[in-house]
C-alpha cells in the first residue's frame, strides 16, 4: 500500500519537473515548481527528513515560488518575443548533449556510492550530548557545522546587497518595491489584520521547537518574514527606506553575534566556533535568537525588491 | 468503543476523500472562474474538515489534536481570503464575467 503511494508520488515529482522545464509559459512553469516544492515536502516527510520538509515547503516551494511569480511578473511584457525566438538546430542538440551527459554522470556518480555509503550520522548520535540540544539537525547546522550556516547567513546579506545594487541612483535610501494602496476595508487588509498574531505565535513555536523537536531559526523566520510581507501587501504599512539605521543594524546584527562567539570560542576553547565546555546550549540560543530576526528581515526584503522610490533624506 | 471509532474515522476519512475527489473534478471540469472556486472551497472546508474529524480519535494527546482543528480552521481561514481575491480580480479584469 505504501509502496504504491510512494511510486506515485515519485512518478507526479518526475512529471512536474518535466512540465516545470518543458513549459513555455513562465507562469504555467512557475505554477508547476510551487506545486512540484509540496510535494516534495511529501517526499522529505516519508524519508523521515522533517526538518528538511519544513525548510522545502516555507523556502523552496513558499518562498522561492513568490519569487518566481515576481519575476513572471516582470518579465510579462518579455515573453512574447522571448517565446517566439526559437534557437538553431545545433544549439539545441548541443544543449540536449550536455544536459544528458550531466544526467549520466549524476547518475553513474551516485549508483557508484558505496554501500552502506559513508556517513557521520553514528558520530554525531555519539557526540550530541556535549551540544545539549536534542534536534540532531539543529546539533549538526549549529555545533558540529557552524562555519556553514554563518557563511550561510553572511551569503543572505550579500544576496539582499545584490537585490539592492539594482536600485537606480534617484531610489538609493529610498524605499523598496511598489507603494501597495489596497482597500482598507478590503479582504486583504482583513487578513492581514487577522493573520499575523497568530502567524508570529507559530513562528517562535517554530524556532523555539528547534531545540529537540524539527523546526529551527529558518522555518520560523519565514513565517514571520511572510506575515509582515501581507502586512505591507495589504497596505497596512511601508516597507522601510533602506537607508534606516535600524534595518542595517538588523542585517547585520546575526552574523556579527554569531562571528564574536566564533571569536570567543577561539579564545576560550582553542578554535573558531568551538563552544567552551558546558556553554553549547545557551551559546547556541544567543546564536540562534540573533539570527532569527537578521533573518526574517532578509527574507521579507529579498521579496520586496530593489528600492524603487525617493526615500525622504 | 474502539470499533465504533474505528468506523467513525473510516467513514469520516473517505467521505473527506470523496470531497476532494468531486473539487478535483470540478477544478478541471467547471467552466469558468467562479463555478470552480466554488468546487474548490468543498474540498478546502468539508473534504479537510471530515478527514480531521476521522484522524481525531486517533491523536496521542488533547495537544495534538488542537493542532489539528487549528489547522482545519487556518486553511478555512486563508482557503476563504484567497477565493475573494481570486473571484474579486477576475471581476476587475471582465466585469461582464
Amino acid at each position: 500500500m505504501m509502496e504504491a503511494l510512494n511510486a506515485g508520488l515519485a512518478l507526479l515529482l518526475l512529471a512536474l519537473a518535466a512540465w516545470t522545464i518543458v513549459g513555455r509559459d513562465a507562469f504555467a512553469a512557475v505554477a508547476g515548481f510551487v506545486a512540484y516544492g509540496l510535494l516534495l515536502t511529501l517526499a522529505w516527510v516519508q524519508l523521515s527528513g522533517v526538518d528538511v520538509a519544513l525548510t522545502e515547503a516555507a523556502i523552496g516551494g513558499g518562498l522561492t515560488g513568490a519569487l518566481l511569480i515576481g519575476a513572471v511578473a516582470r518579465l510579462r511584457d518579455t515573453e512574447a518575443a522571448a517565446r517566439a525566438e526559437r534557437p538553431k538546430a545545433l544549439t539545441r542538440t548541443l544543449a540536449a548533449l550536455v544536459a544528458g551527459a550531466v544526467t549520466v554522470a549524476l547518475a553513474i556518480s551516485i549508483l557508484a556510492l558505496p554501500d552502506p555509503a559513508p556517513t557521520l550520522a553514528p558520530d554525531v548520535a555519539a557526540n550530541i550530548g556535549a551540544t545539549g540540544v536534542g534536534n540532531p539537525i539543529t546539533a549538526v547546522l549549529l555545533a558540529f557545522r557552524a562555519m556553514d550556516t554563518l557563511l550561510e547567513a553572511i551569503v543572505l546579506v550579500f544576496a539582499l546587497i545584490g537585490v539592492w545594487s539594482l536600485a537606480p541612483d534617484r531610489a538609493w535610501g529610498g524605499r523598496p518595491g511598489p507603494l501597495h494602496l489596497a482597500d482598507p476595508n478590503g479582504i486583504l487588509a482583513y487578513i492581514a489584520r487577522v493573520l499575523p498574531p497568530i502567524g508570529i505565535i507559530v513562528g517562535m513555536y517554530i524556532f523555539w521547537a528547534g531545540a529537540d523537536h524539527p523546526g529551527g531559526k529558518f522555518q520560523g523566520a519565514t513565517i514571520l518574514a511572510a506575515m509582515w510581507l501581507l502586512v505591507m501587501m495589504a497596505g497596512l504599512t511601508d516597507a522601510p527606506p533602506i537607508s534606516r539605521a535600524w534595518l542595517r543594524i538588523g542585517l547585520v546584527a546575526g552574523p556579527l553575534v554569531f562571528i564574536a562567539i566564533g571569536l570567543a570560542g577561539a579564545v576560550a576553547a582553542g578554535a573558531f566556533l568551538a563552544y567552551p565546555d558546558g556553554y553549547a546550549k545557551p551559546l547556541i540560543i544567543v546564536i540562534e535568537l540573533a539570527l532569527m530576526p537578521t533573518l526574517a528581515l532578509i527574507l521579507a526584503l529579498l521579496l520586496v525588491g530593489a528600492p524603487q522610490r525617493a526615500g525622504e533624506r | 468503543m474502539s470499533v465504533a471509532l474505528d468506523l467513525l474515522s473510516i467513514v469520516a476519512v473517505v467521505a473527506g476523500a470523496f470531497f476532494f475527489l468531486a473539487g478535483t473534478v470540478g477544478l478541471l471540469r467547471f467552466p469558468d472562474t467562479f463555478t470552480r472556486l466554488h468546487a474548490l472551497t468543498k474540498a478546502d472546508n468539508l473534504g479537510l474538515g471530515l478527514v480531521v474529524l476521522g484522524l481525531l480519535p486517533h491523536v496521542g494527546s488533547a495537544l495534538a489534536g488542537l493542532k489539528l482543528i487549528v489547522i482545519w480552521l487556518l486553511v478555512l481561514l486563508s482557503g476563504a481570503v484567497a477565493s475573494q481575491l481570486i473571484a474579486r480580480a477576475t471581476r476587475q479584469r471582465d466585469p461582464d464575467a
